[in-house]
């Protein structure tokens, strides 16, 4: 095993960075500090023009430009991607969102906000119905006995499971007698449920910490 | 039992240093722990492995720096994997903050396989509007993307010649960490185009996703470091996450030592407290 430091500037910037945020494990420290202000202000600087970049002028200058130049032929074309002047619609409703900061328009607002919620509820409606409601209960409907032992026994756990927590969540009656002992057993089901959860999570955070020893051993002081 | 009780007054920067120790140790040896795939990263390997050879196949990475660690190495395998079957591979980012990222993982897979810009792949960069995006996809890809990161216009690459909008791909590959991402796909693009999907996602959004695989919404599904370790395995790799996983499991198997010893300390404070 042996070491070959980096020759990058930014990798031994992102190293110092590393050590810094780790040290907060020890106790609340000035470096911490440090590094913790200046993600927070670098990572609010990079969105801001990231959106700039990204929204701003991808899609809307950039478009409203062209179709005022006359080079992708007349600004009021229909057809879907053309460049067009029908974006001055959405800039407006735009600009309206910061009437907010004048109290006597503030109300003016609230169009761009009925249609950004409007928009979203149809989109939002619509996916939740067809990719998680429908398809999930389609799911769930499936054979008790499917001709193995192995698989059948998955599908009664699965199914007695569902009965179980679903009737963990029927409030309309005080949870005693049978429905009691079956809200009871969907209880458990969901407490594996949160074990399994809470596993994954364990993995992420550890994964995260392999990720940044990995830069440190590999990357910046180059172990081989 | 004094000694299990004294644990509820332990310093946990002790237990921040085991933990450490724990990841560190297996980094610097490795203890080449076995390592078994998964039905599910098997079904994803599967589900990219029936790609016909030479197809257009969609791959949607969203995520940014922060889940790095647990979804680069599966995106690199990913590419890999389709650049082998000489698939033509067009790639669009969703999650702000991930283009650039996403930008330098591509170009070194392609440069390693030998792979050429606007032939064999396009990174079509980053666009607001998250499932809006999708949907718009659904009717046109050229026209929801007209340039590429690099501003290209899309219409002069030869991977484009003849990707309309879904239908042009037999297969959808999102690897995700949060929001837009695989569930978003799930109800906006897979339910509405019939586009198969296959996923890689971060563990933390893991469980959310096994429904989707159950009902087969999803066709495989690699979830976090440990999904990512499986699939270099099926591809015979040993990267990143392989590397990574002797210290994962060493230090899953140390925080579930605490929880029992937690459990058991706090029994036997009640215990004592209830005498």
């Amino acid at each position: 095993m042996s070491l070959h430091p980096s020759h990058d500037l930014g990798v031994w910037v992102a190293a110092a960075l590393t050590l810094c945020i780790f040290s907060f494990l020890y106790k609340d420290n000035p470096f911490y500090k440090f590094a913790e202000h200046l993600f927070v202000g670098v990572s609010a600087g990079y969105y801001l023009v990231l959106s700039f970049w990204t929204v701003l002028v991808a899609n809307l200058w950039d478009p409203l430009l062209a179709a005022f130049s006359g080079s992708h032929g007349s600004p009021v074309a229909v057809r879907l991607g053309d460049y067009r002047a029908f974006l001055l619609l959405p800039a407006l409703l735009g600009v309206l969102l910061f009437s907010r900061f004048v109290p006597r328009v503030s109300w003016l607002a609230r169009w761009s906000l009925a249609l950004i919620i409007g928009a979203y509820a149809g989109l939002k409606t619509t996916g939740f119905a067809q990719g998680d409601f429908v398809a999930q209960v389609q799911g769930s409907i499936q054979p008790l006995w499917t001709g193995q032992w192995g698989t059948s026994l998955n599908a009664c756990i699965f199914t007695a499971g569902l009965l179980a927590t679903l009737l963990f969540f029927y409030f309309s009656r005080e949870h005693k007698g049978a429905l009691g002992g079956a809200s009871k057993a969907g209880m458990y089901f969901l407490m594996v449920s949160f074990g399994a959860g809470y596993g994954y999570t364990v993995m992420s955070r550890i994964s995260l910490l392999i990720g940044r020893l990995q830069f440190l051993l590999y990357d910046w002081l180059g172990l081989r | 039992m004094r000694q299990l009780e004294g644990l509820a007054r332990l310093d946990r920067r002790w237990i921040f240093t085991v933990t450490g120790l724990l990841v560190l140790i297996p980094l610097l040896w490795p203890l080449n722990l076995p390592l078994t795939p998964s039905p599910p990263v098997r079904a994803y390997y599967d589900a990219v492995a029936a790609v016909p050879d030479g197809s257009h196949v969609l791959v949607s990475c969203d995520f940014d720096p922060a889940a790095r660690p647990e979804l680069e190495p599966m995106t690199r395998t990913t590419l890999r994997q389709l650049f082998a079957k000489r698939c033509k591979v067009v790639v669009v980012v969703l999650y702000p903050g991930g283009a650039r990222l996403v930008d330098q993982i591509v170009r070194e897979v392609a440069t390693e396989r030998g792979a050429l810009y606007g032939t064999d792949l396009v990174n079509l960069g980053f666009k607001a509007g998250n499932e809006a995006v999708m949907v718009l996809m659904g009717q046109s890809i050229p026209n929801t993307f007209p340039r590429d990161q690099n501003g290209l216009d899309v219409g002069t690459l030869p991977i484009m010649r003849g990707v309309r909008n879904y239908s042009s791909f037999p297969l959808l590959v999102s690897i995700s960490t949060g929001y837009p991402g695989t569930k978003e796909y799930v109800q906006q693009v897979q339910g509405r185009f019939h586009i198969p999907i296959a996923a890689g996602v971060t563990a933390v959004a893991a469980p959310t996703m096994y429904p989707y695989l159950q009902s087969g919404q999803l066709l495989g599904l690699l979830g976090g470091m440990a999904g990512a370790a499986e699939y270099e395995r099926l591809m015979h790799e040993s990267g990143p996450a392989s590397r990574g996983m002797d210290a994962q499991s060493l230090a899953h198997v140390f925080v579930a030592l605490c929880i029992v010893l937690g459990n058991v300390a706090q029994w036997g404070w009640k215990r004592r407290e209830g005498a």
